[in-house]
């Protein structure tokens, strides 16, 4: 066999065993049969039957001569198959304010880490229609925010950070909920109130809380101040953790982010302030609340990097910058371009202030995760057989999740008593409503 | 110890124009320490800041300022930057963060320069620190403090002379003290750091000079009082007086003058505004008769409103040989000039009316 060649595929058509086209002017191959050769690049990656790896836009391959000397490629390419290991992806140029240089625009992604962010966008969607479809039901009360069309942020940005990092958002907290650990069921089942669920039904939609996450929180901008607290925390106790402080563009006009913007740059906190900008508070569009929408340049003395927040590398690529950036320097404000499908909340049918249309052409040319999936398979990370899947595997999940959320039982009466607060003196009693009912505290 | 020695012996020398406290104190163990009030505070929060590397003290002036009221005087020198913070005039912004790193772990003690400006900050108080545990079903206790002057001064006028001991002690969550004399402030600040649970601590600013005994108990590090717990400053049998913070000075005040017309005044200190103490001011009604609610607050919806409403649904409704009366302040916005001033505040006199009404005499 002749030693490996890197080369250039200008025009190619493949199929289940055969590759037409040039690999470079001076060869064009007509339809030939693949075999199976040992790999010969100790670069390329090694599996027992099969081996290859591809690039985005040039085809490495092992080349190698049969005795025949005819070329033989050494590529296997089957249904089931992936045939990289690693893409390199390109995304859109990152906005800088005060800042010389940025993350990085070019974003590497292994087969692994996109069978894990597909995934997890994936499940935090389907886990959102569910909630949705509950809520319809009046299964779920209340507030209800869905995240479907944002999960690219939860994914990025997890993807960069740590369990030892904390995390703290607003409402639209489900997708977070879950990338922080806890599973479908505990978000479900909280969302109907079940004692199943992570707050056994205490909190609801809004205060879905686990390790390093503090939720969940209702009032708009306040959740701001409480993650410049926690990373206030982190730095004292001498820990090499961030605080991810989300808000929208709704909050991002409220006067306590730009004390908490003071603060947390004059005393050097390791904060990521993070602007999920949507286009939209409620009903009123970005323009129509803000006097400047350039929400990462609001930090005014605190630098910041607008983000392609539909592009799961781009974020997670950002995130990686502003942690490295943070534990060095102080506060920095990311701003992710993002877009939610649903109305504000589940009472919200979101058309009133947008069209259908615009709706429409979101999904349907930058969705998240349907972009990254068209990423992923053409540049042969995943096949289009792998996701189909994995999209099969997760309904069959969320949907056994939701039977949970919809049969397990709410708490007993008398805990409507408990953990008002830590530790109560004993034999304190909380009172109810009439003088006669009175409940034991723990 | 010489820290403490200093800080009393300041305290002595202020203790001239209020030793009459002292003598009114019958219930307090004799000794021969007095401490006015702001000293208690200051040894109380320097005692904690040194046995929890947890516990900070941040708020407006209180660092290089030596505090406002010169409450943390000498605490930024001895501890530094990282135990002692100056914040910038954000109330909503600095509570909220120390709010958080309570959540992270830590044990913030959150100074307002005056509680008229925590409701700048009200929402993290109340929505982020109080509700937190219970929605989180236990899994994020916020072990925080918020603490400052409360009530009425000399001449502030309205919009730097409000009560909230009603506003915070109506929320579940929250635990509400409001010390009336040095030994209050340091066993209440000491128990409030080291609970697990959001306290609000009203001090009193025209308290804070104030000399009081001290116990031998009381000057220990660990002296703590517990919350819910009323002390019953002075006993009697003819009428209970029940009161909390300043006010507690008023009725001991009040009941001095009434020894002379043979009538003896209990009169008890709250302490706590939530949890309240009820079965003391129960048990006391039960032996007395009659019972006198005084505040320096608004009568609506005031703490006084709370008493009144207790008793009714108690054993004690049975015991009473007259309603429930209130003094509190006048219901107005809180005026400047002296003499509207003094009307707005309740005075001696205000207490005695009521007292006499209750029992009927002249």
């Amino acid at each position: 066999m002749v030693p490996v060649e890197e080369v250039q595929v200008l025009h190619a058509h493949w199929s289940s065993d055969s590759i037409t086209g040039y690999i470079n002017p001076k060869f064009y191959i007509d339809t030939f049969s693949v075999d199976r050769v040992p790999c010969q690049d100790p670069g390329l990656k090694q599996e027992s039957k099969q081996h290859s790896c591809m690039m985005l836009s040039s085809f490495r391959f092992v080349i190698g001569r049969s005795p025949t000397n005819s070329w033989i490629l050494g590529l296997t390419q089957g249904c089931n198959m992936s045939t990289a290991t690693e893409m390199t992806h390109d995304v859109v140029p990152y906005k800088l304010h005060r800042l010389e240089q940025g993350p990085d625009v070019q974003v590497k992604c292994t087969r692994d880490e996109a069978i894990k962010y597909y995934k997890q966008m994936r499940t935090i969607r389907v886990m959102e229609t569910t909630a949705s479809n509950l809520y319809k039901s009046k299964i779920i009360r209340g507030f209800c925010h869905l995240y479907s069309g944002q999960e690219a942020v939860a994914v990025g940005m997890e993807a960069s950070i740590t369990p030892d990092d904390s995390v703290i958002t607003a409402y639209r907290a489900h997708g977070w909920t879950y990338m922080r650990g806890i599973s479908v069921k505990g978000v479900l089942a909280e969302l109907t109130g079940r004692s199943s669920g992570c707050a056994l039904g205490k909190g609801g939609s809004m205060h879905m809380y686990s390790k390093n996450f503090y939720g969940g929180n209702g009032i708009v901008g306040a959740q701001v101040p409480l993650g410049a607290g926690i990373a206030f925390a982190h730095r004292y106790k001498g820990e090499d953790s961030v605080c991810v402080t989300l808000y929208g563009d709704g909050a991002a006009n409220q006067g306590q982010l730009f004390e908490a913007f003071n603060m947390a740059k004059l005393w050097d906190l390791p904060a990521i302030f993070v602007c999920e900008n949507n286009g939209f508070g409620m009903g009123t569009s970005a323009e129509r609340a803000a006097a400047s929408t350039a929400y990462y340049s609001r930090g005014d003395y605190v630098p910041g990097i607008w983000v392609d927040g539909m592009d799961v590398l781009a974020v997670k690529e950002a995130t990686r910058f502003a942690k490295d950036y943070v534990l060095k320097n102080g506060p920095i404000l990311l701003e992710t371009a993002t877009y939610r499908y649903h109305g504000h909340s589940m009472s919200d049918p979101g058309t009133s202030y947008r069209s259908r249309d615009e709706i429409q052409e979101v999904r349907q040319t930058r969705d998240p995760i349907g972009k990254f999936s068209e990423l992923a398979t053409s540049s042969g990370l995943l096949t289009k057989e792998e996701i189909k899947k994995m999209d099969d595997e997760i309904k069959k999940e969320v949907a056994a999740a939701a039977e949970a959320a919809k049969a397990d039982p709410e708490l007993p009466p008398e805990e409507l008593y408990s953990y008002i607060y830590k530790n109560p003196p004993a034999n304190i009693r909380v009172r109810g409503c009439d003088d006669t009912i009175w409940g034991a505290t723990k | 110890m010489a820290t403490l020695c200093k800080t009393i012996s300041s305290a002595t020398r202020q203790a001239s124009k209020l030793n009459q406290f002292s003598r009114l104190l019958s219930t307090t163990q004799r000794c021969n320490v007095q401490m006015a009030v702001r000293d208690a505070l200051n040894s109380a929060i320097d005692e904690e800041i040194e046995r929890d590397e947890k516990v900070f003290l941040l708020g407006e002036e209180v660092a290089q300022y030596d505090g406002a009221y010169k409450v943390t005087k000498g605490l930024w020198k001895k501890w530094g930057d990282k135990r002692v913070l100056d914040t910038p005039i954000t109330e909503m912004g600095f509570a909220g963060i120390a709010v958080g790193a309570a959540m992270a772990g830590l044990r913030p003690i959150c100074e307002f320069m005056t509680f008229n400006f925590s409701m700048q900050a009200i929402d993290q108080v109340i929505n982020s620190a109080a509700k937190t545990y219970y929605m989180s079903a236990g899994q994020v206790p916020v072990p925080i403090v918020f603490r400052g002057p409360n009530g009425a001064a000399a001449g502030v006028a309205a919009q730097h002379s409000q009560c909230f001991a009603s506003w915070y002690s109506q929320c579940p969550g929250l635990i509400v003290a409001s010390p009336f004399s040095s030994e209050d402030c340091r066993g209440l600040l000491k128990s409030a750091v080291r609970n697990e649970n959001p306290v609000v601590l009203l001090e009193n600013e025209l308290m804070y000079g104030t000399a009081f005994d001290v116990s031998e108990e009381a000057l220990s590090k660990d002296f703590l009082i517990p919350f819910g717990k009323a002390k019953i400053e002075r006993t009697g049998s003819h009428i209970t007086l029940v009161a909390h913070s300043k006010a507690v000075g008023l009725c001991l005040e009040a009941a001095n003058e009434l020894i002379g017309q043979g009538v003896e005044c209990e009169v008890i200190n709250l302490r706590s505004l939530r949890p309240l103490d009820d079965q003391t001011i129960i048990e006391s009604v039960m032996k007395t008769n009659h019972l006198v609610a005084v505040e320096g607050g608004w009568h609506h919806c005031g703490i006084g409103a709370e008493v009144v409403a207790l008793i009714m649904e108690s054993q004690a409704f049975n015991y009473l040989d007259a309603p429930v009366l209130r003094v509190t302040g006048a219901d107005v916005p809180m005026p400047y000039a002296k003499t509207l001033e003094d009307l707005a505040l309740p005075q001696v006199k205000n207490v005695l009316t009521a007292v006499k009404k209750s029992l009927n005499i002249s």
